[in-house]
């Protein structure tokens, strides 16, 4: 049976048939993923390969039956290579674990060029040949454990790009000519000690698989009580808890409710507003994730950057089991990629300079997230050589971005390796220089409503810190009243409130307004001019101030009253209205009602106003 | 394998398919007013009909765009009709209603449908047109195009206009729409 031989061209399938296929055995392939990484680092690990073999043979069991021939024969092969691993036949090498990734890597872009949906189709991922033969020379030379021998390998690019294969051809003679040949062919260049990827020790995850696999019992038990759901039904069921709680909301407070005076209606109210809160938190707990998930994702970028930076890393990791929205975990898979690069990239020394400055050989790279103050905070540190305070300015005043003579903070310096185009590596190597990356990093945490904090220690290494928002989906809001309209202002970015009174009160040239707070002077912007909305009030202290921060100071913001605070749902106004500035979106309100929500740094900008205090 | 083999039913419907090309204008149509003039839109286009209901009005937007409504938990955009079409205001009334329409938006990319609302004096009833009955537009000449008219239907003597709502509501009127928005404020 030769591959090369078996047309692969999967029958026309049935499009759910084949998108349930993608989703199932994508899961698995990240399972194998992380597998493969567990047993790299403790090869005895039982559970780990059980769970790893299982992945490879669901994929080919789900092949089969869709037939998809290709898949089927690679998923076969690594399920047999594995097979013989799992009975204690074969050595658990660096080459086995190398084959494993690159078979997970091929199937991978197998899936992506079967996806429907992908955009622009991926490239065909090839032919499987080298692979194969890759993975049947290796098991065909598995009974003898007790020399370590190198494979006759095909120099295929179906490898993953670090995998390296150095001779040209297969041949059935293969394992022979590789016992000849084993002492100084290192056919995966990088030694096994090069890569050490630390576990944490005590590793509570709650992830599914892995604590099945852990749990020394069928695995089928644990995995069977996650449904995996499609996320359109997901964000329709919260919309229409959403639409629950309100419809609840105006039965309960309608006023011919209220005329009743029935107490025992108002107590079947009342408890069908606590089950309706309930309905509505756990909604709302559903589009939770843990970050684990993700981070492990980076074990493998932090393992493949130190094959080919020739850097030893060790990643570690903690916080895996806090919890954010779905939303946000996809949007921070870029931004984290972009800063482990550069950690590894200009962070992390070569080993002999690090043994020099009297450092542990292996890198520290330290991927934590944690909760603090109603935010998520994600840690990326390490153990370099901290950020050189004075190539970054160099590199800035040369590139025209800041002036030669001025004051800046570290924190100013440091901030500047988020501008595009600035990279202060030396050369640009594969993994990083070429000056895009970080301003992506922060790019993308402002979209995503959060920032950046660099604390760096020459010689010691440096720290990012991602401070995020729990969520992007709810925000605690102040819904306040202008006119006829209400608007949302989000807690977060208010300082305080108060009703102004006529001798705080100043005006500039009679067009402009200032309020004193505090001792401080600050600029009035009233909300319904900026809107160009009509006032329903003139007289200042009739009104009320609320201070909102802005990237250049503080300013009094000034509505008609304050409804309340509400927790709302965040939703996009709609393609219609992606440009509209000083609106973050809009939400529906307690009475159903759309509300606006304001954003007071945009808003602020939004005007041509010229009294800038800070 | 069985995970593989279940069929998953899909939470949201799919939106219409596209009017039928080449001229195959007939069909069902939603006879709405403005004023005298009667109006058609194909039935497939329709999502609902609702009374007229508090709508928020979205700063800087423009004149013809009322706001923004709340659609079971969908953000709604709402177009006043006669002012899109520059007709004379008219105070709403109890007969005046909301047409929630499936826009397709063209882009370069490719087609993109949205919901948006239009506010309309009344709707009468829904017309079954045969393809003899529709005319082409007629020309005014001088320079002036409405690309946004599908054809004049002639029913038991009285004329409906059958709009292109996709090109009525997201045409170049919306791309102007988008950029004029844009700019407003930036």
């Amino acid at each position: 049976m030769s591959p090369q031989d078996k047309n692969f061209t999967p029958i026309a399938q049935d499009p759910e048939l084949l998108q349930d296929f993608l989703v199932e055995s994508r899961g698995h392939l990240s399972n194998i993923e992380q597998q493969v990484l567990v047993i790299e680092d403790d090869p005895g690990n039982k559970d780990a390969m059980s769970s790893l073999f299982r992945s490879f043979h669901t994929i080919k069991g789900l092949a089969g039956f869709l037939e998809l021939p290709v898949i089927e024969e690679v998923a076969h092969e690594a399920e047999t290579l594995l097979d013989g691993a799992r009975n204690g036949k074969r050595a658990i090498d660096v080459r086995l674990i190398d084959c494993a990734l690159a078979a997970r890597d091929y199937l991978s872009r197998w899936l992506g060029f079967l996806d429907p949906a992908g955009e622009g189709r991926a490239p065909d991922p090839g032919s499987p040949a080298g692979l194969l033969a890759l993975l049947r020379n290796l098991v065909a030379e598995e009974a003898p454990v007790q020399v370590p021998v190198a494979a006759e390998i095909v120099p295929a690019e179906v490898m993953a790009t670090e995998v390296v294969a150095t001779a040209p051809e297969v041949t059935a003679e293969a394992p022979e000519m590789a016992v000849a040949e084993a002492p100084e062919v290192p056919a995966f260049e990088l030694p096994r000690e090069q890569v050490v990827v630390e576990q944490p020790p005590e590793q509570p995850k709650a992830d599914t698989v892995v604590a099945a696999a852990r749990a020394d019992q069928p695995a089928v038990a644990v995995e069977s009580s996650v449904v995996k759901i499609n996320t359109a039904k997901l964000e329709y069921l919260v919309d229409m808890v959403g639409e629950l709680v309100i419809a609840q909301s105006m039965l309960r407070h309608d006023p011919e409710m209220e005329a009743l005076h029935a107490p025992r209606l108002q107590r079947k109210l009342a408890q069908l507003a606590r089950v309706t809160g309930e309905v509505q938190k756990t909604a709302m707990a559903m589009r939770m994730v843990e970050i684990g998930g993700l981070f492990q994702r980076m074990r493998r970028l932090v393992r493949d950057l130190s094959k080919k930076s020739g850097k030893r890393a060790e990643l570690e990791i903690s916080g895996e089991d806090v919890e954010l929205d779905r939303s946000l975990v996809e949007e921070l898979a870029d931004p984290m990629v972009h800063m482990l690069r550069n950690s590894m990239d200009h962070g992390l020394e070569m080993p002999e300079e690090r043994v020099r400055s009297g450092k542990p050989e292996a890198g520290r790279i330290v991927l934590r997230a944690s909760h603090q103050a109603g935010q998520i905070v994600i840690e990326v540190a390490d153990d370099g050589r901290g950020l050189n305070r004075d190539r970054i300015r160099q590199k800035a005043i040369d590139k025209g971005l800041i002036q030669a003579d001025a004051e800046l903070s570290d924190s100013d310096i440091y901030a500047l390796i988020f501008e595009a185009g600035f990279s202060t590596a030396e050369k640009v190597t594969e993994v990083s220089g070429r000056g895009v990356g970080m301003d992506v990093v922060r790019k993308q945490l402002e979209k995503l409503r959060g920032r950046v904090e660099i604390e760096s220690t020459p010689g010691q290494g440096s720290r990012f810190l991602m401070k995020l928002p729990l969520t992007l989906a709810i925000i605690d809001g102040l819904v306040v009243k202008v006119g006829a309209e209400r608007f949302i202002v989000p807690v977060a970015s208010v300082r305080e409130m108060f009703r102004p009174s006529a001798e705080t009160f100043f005006t500039v040239e009679n067009r402009m307004e200032m309020v004193l707070v505090r001792g401080r002077l600050l600029p009035v912007v009233r909300l319904a001019e900026r809107l160009g909305f009509p006032a329903a009030k003139s007289d200042i202290t009739s009104g009320l101030m609320i201070v909102g921060e802005t990237e250049s100071g503080q300013y009094c913001l000034w509505v008609d009253e304050l409804l309340g605070k509400q927790e709302v749902v965040i939703k996009s106004l709609g393609r219609l209205f992606e440009e509209v500035n000083g609106l973050a979106g809009c939400a529906i309100l307690g009475d159903g009602r759309v509300g606006l929500i304001l954003e007071m740094n945009a808003l602020w900008k939004g005007s041509g106003h010229v009294c800038r205090h800070s | 394998m069985t995970a593989a083999s279940e069929h998953v039913t899909k939470a949201s419907g799919k939106g219409p398919p596209p009017l039928a090309p080449g001229g195959q204008r007939g069909g069902k149509y939603l006879v709405f007013h403005l004023g005298e003039e009667e109006f058609g839109v194909h039935v497939l286009k329709v999502r609902e009909i609702m009374g007229l209901q508090e709508i928020t009005a979205v700063p800087h937007a423009p004149a013809y765009v009322r706001g923004v409504i709340n659609l079971r938990g969908k953000v709604v955009p709402v177009i006043d009709l006669r002012r899109k079409f520059l007709l004379p205001e008219v105070e709403y009334s109890h007969r005046t209603c909301i047409v929630v329409v499936q826009v397709v938006l063209q882009r370069n990319a490719g087609a993109d449908s949205l919901l948006m609302g239009v506010i309309v004096d009344g709707v009468s009833e829904v017309l079954n047109v045969q393809d003899s009955e529709v005319e082409d537009k007629p020309s005014f000449g001088g320079g002036e195009d409405t690309p946004y008219i599908l054809g004049m239907a002639k029913v038991k003597g009285k004329v409906k206009i059958l709009l292109d709502i996709d090109e009525a509501l997201a045409g170049d009127g919306a791309r102007e729409f988008r950029r004029v928005m844009g700019r407003e404020t930036a």
